[in-house]
């Protein structure tokens, strides 16, 4: 029996490897064979010429423009919002909590890490609903709800990555400062910050990508099929990965579908590209700080 | 005044770490008080076991539950052995390119959209398990598990791949030197020694099953029943609340998918501090 286990595991993981292999060269494959032909400028700014859209002269009707765009702002957005306190809070948590205060927001941060992204797109919904209710009539669900909830999304990637890269910092380079008299905070900005670096910078990247790609909490706030190019924080938007939702659910010719694919194509693209980027930067520290334990 | 300015940046980070805290529990704050008359006068209970039925007055999201768990525990019969394998190929088997190759797939494929799995769902998936196991339209709990599966075993693979590689190389040393194989110096060593990984990696796995909204939005069909099979169409918690939008904010159907939000909440937060249980015990820091 023992013998028959150490003969046949070599199989079964070459068995598991050529399945994964084959699975996501047929999920790719797919995609890119179908979608291939869609890729052309026409995709993008449908029939207005590119030059008149990216100036914003005119709108774009029935080009994906709208919707990059609008996942552009709003991941600007929310990258805006998360990164000041995400980075603020991995410094304390690094550097200045101790003991039960470190475990107890360590505890919340991964609780919060664990959230499905639906559960918090409900709780932007709810917020919208309360903010309606009691404080003013013209808060609806729109960009900034959705860029605020997508920040509370990636908020503790951006936590957890600053306090790995702080914390993996060796002492030596911890203690010269402060033996030459600089105080702590000044130890942090002028020496800590800068040495770590490269890990912020791609667990930052990663969120970028994390808040490109989602889904589920922009269907709750505020994200719409057609929309246009938002015009205020306060408008509703397009967005690329629900348009592509929105597509393969509702689509009624093939020249719509074929848009869906090419939706898809540049999604997956932009996602893949941000992902190398976060590991060309820093490989291990990015993915510690992701699935840690 | 440097002083001063000192003192105010390092409540700034304070405040941070607060408010994120402040978030988190403010989440579920609000699930709970929005939610609260479902579970109001002791009708806990029934809003677990009933069915789904808008007209009878029945707002039970067992359906739901029961799709949720169903899809996510088929996903994780199809990922662990998978993840398993993979793993061992990519740290034990050693076969230099190939499996470095394997590894930075894997990599990739953490990085892909879930959009992008849901929607080569419907087009490429579907047909062929409707094509193949004669299922009536194809979209079933079979076809979001498998797809499911794609999602989630690279996180699995990369994080059984790192127990494994965790466990200190004397270890194996040992086994090499007295005249054992690699593949006996994982069975007996490495093995034994990253069980509280592999349970890591597989909890954390569960949780994004769980969690998962897209994959099983587009291709499980979102029937509100029971699956009896995996040829069922389901509808887990996520994509209830995804679908649905009454216009009523009042209406109990619409409060319904606060109790969702809630039973996502509480599932998530179980595995977490499980997760943390388990890892405290064997503690390695790197």
């Amino acid at each position: 029996m023992k013998k028959f286990c150490e003969k046949m595991l070599p199989l079964f993981a070459w068995i598991c490897g050529i399945i994964l292999l084959a699975s996501i060269i047929s999920v790719l494959g797919y995609l890119f064979m179908n979608g291939v032909k869609s890729l052309n400028l026409t995709l993008i700014f449908g029939t207005t010429t590119p030059l008149d859209a990216l100036t914003f002269k005119r709108p774009v009707f029935n080009g994906l423009f709208p919707a990059i765009v609008g996942t552009c702002s709003l991941v600007f957005l929310a990258v805006c919002w998360a990164i000041p306190v995400g980075m603020a809070a991995g410094i304390y948590q690094a550097e200045y909590a101790k003991g039960k205060t470190k475990k107890i927001l360590g505890l919340f941060f991964d609780v919060m890490a664990g959230l499905p992204s639906i559960v918090v797109g409900l709780f932007g919904f709810s917020l919208t609903v309360f903010l309606n209710k009691n404080l003013s009539d013209r808060i609806s669900l729109c960009l900034l709800i959705s860029s605020v909830a997508l920040a509370f999304l990636v908020l503790p990637y951006i936590i957890r990555t600053t306090q790995m890269a702080l914390e993996g910092l060796p002492a030596s380079i911890r203690m010269t400062a402060l033996a030459l008299g600089a105080s702590r905070l000044q130890n942090i900005v002028h020496v800590l910050l800068p040495q770590s670096l490269p890990g912020i910078i791609s667990g930052v990247i990663l969120a970028i990508g994390r808040c490109a790609e989602d889904t589920a909490v922009i269907m709750l706030t505020g994200v719409v099929a057609s929309a246009g190019v938002p015009h205020s924080l306060l408008s509703h938007y397009e967005a690329l990965p629900f348009y592509i939702y929105y597509i393969s659910s509702q689509y009624t010719d093939q020249e719509e579908l074929a848009t869906g694919y090419g939706a898809a194509i540049i999604l997956l693209c932009i996602c893949l590209a941000l992902f190398s980027l976060a590991f060309i930067i820093k490989k291990r520290v990015t993915f510690y700080s992701l699935y840690r334990v | 005044m440097i002083r001063i300015c000192e003192k105010a940046i390092e409540k700034f980070f304070f405040f941070s770490a607060f408010f994120s805290a402040v978030v988190i529990f403010s989440i579920f704050a609000f699930l709970f008080t929005l939610g609260l008359p479902l579970f109001s006068g002791g009708r806990f209970f029934s809003i677990i076991s009933q069915p789904w039925a808008p007209h009878l007055g029945q707002f039970g999201i067992y359906p739901m539950i029961a799709g949720t768990l169903s899809i996510s525990l088929l996903c994780m019969v199809f990922a662990f052995p998978l993840s398993f394998g993979c793993a061992i190929f990519i740290s034990v088997l050693n076969k230099g390119k190939v499996s470095l190759l394997l590894r930075k797939t894997v990599e990739m494929m953490t990085g892909i959209p879930t959009v992008i799995y849901g929607f080569v769902g419907i087009f490429l998936l579907v047909p062929l398990v409707r094509e193949i196991f004669d299922a009536g339209s194809g979209m079933c709990v079979l076809s979001a598990a498998l797809m499911l599966t794609l999602l989630v075993s690279p996180t699995m693979i990369l994080l059984f791949s790192d127990s494994f590689d965790r466990v200190p190389h004397s270890y194996g040393d040992a086994v090499l030197a007295v005249g054992g194989t690699e593949i006996q110096k994982f069975l007996y060593v490495i093995l034994p020694n990253s069980c509280s990984g592999i349970i890591v990696g597989f909890t954390l796995s569960l949780g994004r099953a769980l969690g998962d909204t897209l994959i099983a939005l587009m291709i499980a069909g979102n029937a509100v029943q029971v699956p009896r099979s995996p040829f069922d169409s389901a509808r887990t918690l996520t994509s209830h609340i995804a679908l649905i939008f009454a216009a009523d904010y009042h209406s109990l159907e619409f409060k319904a998918i606060f109790a969702c939000g809630i039973f996502l909440y509480l599932f998530t937060t179980i595995l977490v501090v499980a997760v943390r249980l388990v890892g405290n015990k064997q503690r390695i820091n790197r």
